[in-house]
């Protein structure tokens, strides 16, 4: 009779341990961000003030379009071999599941988006001071955007072209995370404190990470029964 | 008290005509559409059920 | 009491008890549309400053009332229903989403109309606007989720907990883009403000919005009666009212 903690470990070792053998996968999100990032200056402007007037915004899009992109791996590949409905047999809370397996996602996709982002800020000329809010800023938005993603996902896992639906199911609950984000770096690039935005930034994952689990749980229910 | 001198100004609306009408027009055809399509839809409802019913009835028959 | 709640689960009731009041509702939206049209539009004064384009608020302002109100009646029928497992409630749902989504594009489209001879661009980004675009993309996702399921209990429940996620979100969504906004734009142009407004202008305004709640309760009736039908063709009650008289 396996624990919670030991279901919960689990699941986010397994996860792992899969994405682990697809290693391209893994690097597909990553190459994307560089990739968006890269065009920037090739169609707007290589001048350095204007990359670092469109620095903070930028790396935050392209952040949220790779999460979105790699949206379809949280349940996707599970759903159909069959696993997933094992995990929803378990005896185990499935909202403790679903929260490992976002954990597990986040940290193959979320984490070296947030570990390269100074790279980027490099790239696009942001200020130093602007680094240290943008990757704070980038731990906590990711996990939303992971969170928030999931109860997309998870509504659209059996459908065809789900992902296309997801996209625009997710993206205007991604707005107010988009905003204090971006908004946390610009203050600090400006030399105004940023603490309350971050703290707000803060306030916004917590809640989503207390409630997203369940809410996911919940269309998984409804999302695999159709 | 009519705001406006005469009809021709009240269409002029003092040159945001094509606005204000385009912006009413389209409004007030799209709720009247809103209203109107239900109606319709439900008339062919009723009418392929009816057929539907009928044709069962035939079958029944033969 | 709770009688009266278990009738309201019956779409059979919902139908016959609807069919008695919906031509007085009819009457009633037609009646304060077209008052309030006909004063707005000719007997209302103009604005100082903006001339006659202002009179584009009697349907930008009531619109954008509406597409929010109903999207909250959209959510609270889809909690209903999935709490209650009341079919009702999630064909009121499914009838509230293309109508909150048709009345949030005319908000959308008269406010830009107006802004044209006013401010001289059809679109600015303003708290506004922005919420009411994304406000646009959560009713249309509600219906592309509808439409993506093959049983329908399914597709109302999936809905059901998009709408719910929503409506936490809507005001959220308003707060940080009104706070974006007042940093990047020091002169906030208040699209749809006529801030002092004479009483005289505001009085039309009232009839307007008030006419818009009785044809969105209209429409809202009118389709979820559709739905009935659709889903209850193989009852007898349908069957009969199919019958020719």
């Amino acid at each position: 009779m396996t624990t919670l903690s030991g279901a919960f470990f689990g699941v986010i070792r397994r996860d792992l341990s899969i994405a682990m053998r697809h290693r391209g996968d893994l690097l597909n999100p990553l190459f994307f961000f560089l990739i968006v990032v890269t065009l920037v200056p090739l169609s707007i402007s290589p001048e350095p003030a204007r990359l670092a007037a469109m620095a903070p915004g930028m790396i935050w899009i392209s952040a949220l379009l790779a999460t979105l992109l790699a949206l379809d791996n949280l349940f996707q590949a599970d759903f159909s071999d069959g696993s997933l409905v094992q995990l929803m047999l378990s005896p185990q809370p499935l909202w403790l599941l679903v929260l490992a397996k976002i954990i597990a996602h986040w940290l193959v996709t979320g984490m070296p988006v947030v570990l390269f982002s100074p790279l980027l800020a490099l790239m696009l000329s942001l200020p130093e001071e602007g680094v240290l809010p943008l990757l704070l800023g980038l731990v906590l938005g990711t996990a939303v955007f992971s969170l928030l993603g999931a109860v997309g996902a998870a509504l659209t896992v059996a459908l065809h072209k789900g992902s296309v639906l997801l996209s625009l199911l997710v993206m205007p609950l991604y707005v107010p995370v988009l905003i204090f984000g971006t908004s946390t770096v610009q203050r600090a690039v400006d030399g105004m404190s940023y603490g309350g935005v971050m703290a707000m930034l803060a306030a916004a994952s917590a809640f989503t990470l207390l409630v997203a689990p369940f809410a996911a749980a919940g269309a998984l229910k409804v999302g695999i029964n159709g | 008290m009519f705001q406006f001198e005469n009809f021709d100004a009240f269409i002029a609306m003092g040159g945001h005509g094509p606005y204000v009408w385009g912006a009413y027009g389209l409004s007030l055809a799209m709720m009247a559409w809103l209203a109107l399509a239900p109606l319709r839809r439900q008339r062919v409802l009723l009418a392929t059920l009816r057929q539907r019913i009928q044709a069962q009835g035939q079958r029944g028959k033969g | 009491m709770w009688q009266w709640f278990h009738k309201l689960g019956s779409p059979r009731w919902f139908y016959q008890i609807s069919g008695k009041f919906l031509p007085w509702l009819a009457l009633a939206s037609v009646v304060l549309i077209v008052t309030g049209v006909v004063w707005g539009l000719a007997f209302a004064p103009e604005d100082a400053r903006q001339g006659n384009s202002f009179r584009i608020i009697y349907i930008h302002v009531p619109a954008s009332f509406l597409a929010l109100a109903g999207y909250y009646v959209m959510a609270v029928a889809g909690a209903v229903g999935m709490i209650w497992k009341m079919k009702l409630a999630d064909m009121v749902m499914v009838a509230a989403a293309p109508l909150g989504a048709a009345l949030t594009f005319i908000a959308l489209f008269t406010g830009a109309v107006w802004g044209k001879p006013t401010w001289g661009t059809y679109w600015i980004w303003d708290a506004r606007i922005t919420s009411m675009l994304v406000l646009l993309f959560l009713y249309i996702g509600i219906i592309a989720l509808s439409r993506s399921f093959s049983t329908r209990e399914t597709s109302a429940r999936a809905c059901a907990i998009l709408a719910l996620v929503g409506t936490v979100n809507i005001p959220i969504i308003y707060k940080s883009v009104d706070w974006w906004y007042t940093l990047h734009q020091p002169a906030t142009i208040k699209l749809t403000g006529a801030p002092s407004m004479h009483p005289d202008m505001f009085k039309p305004l009232l009839v307007m919005i008030l006419g818009f709640y009785c044809f969105y309760a209209l429409v809202l009736l009118l389709n979820t009666r559709t739905e009935i039908l659709l889903r209850e063709g193989r009852t007898t009650w349908v069957k009969e009212l199919a019958q020719p008289k």
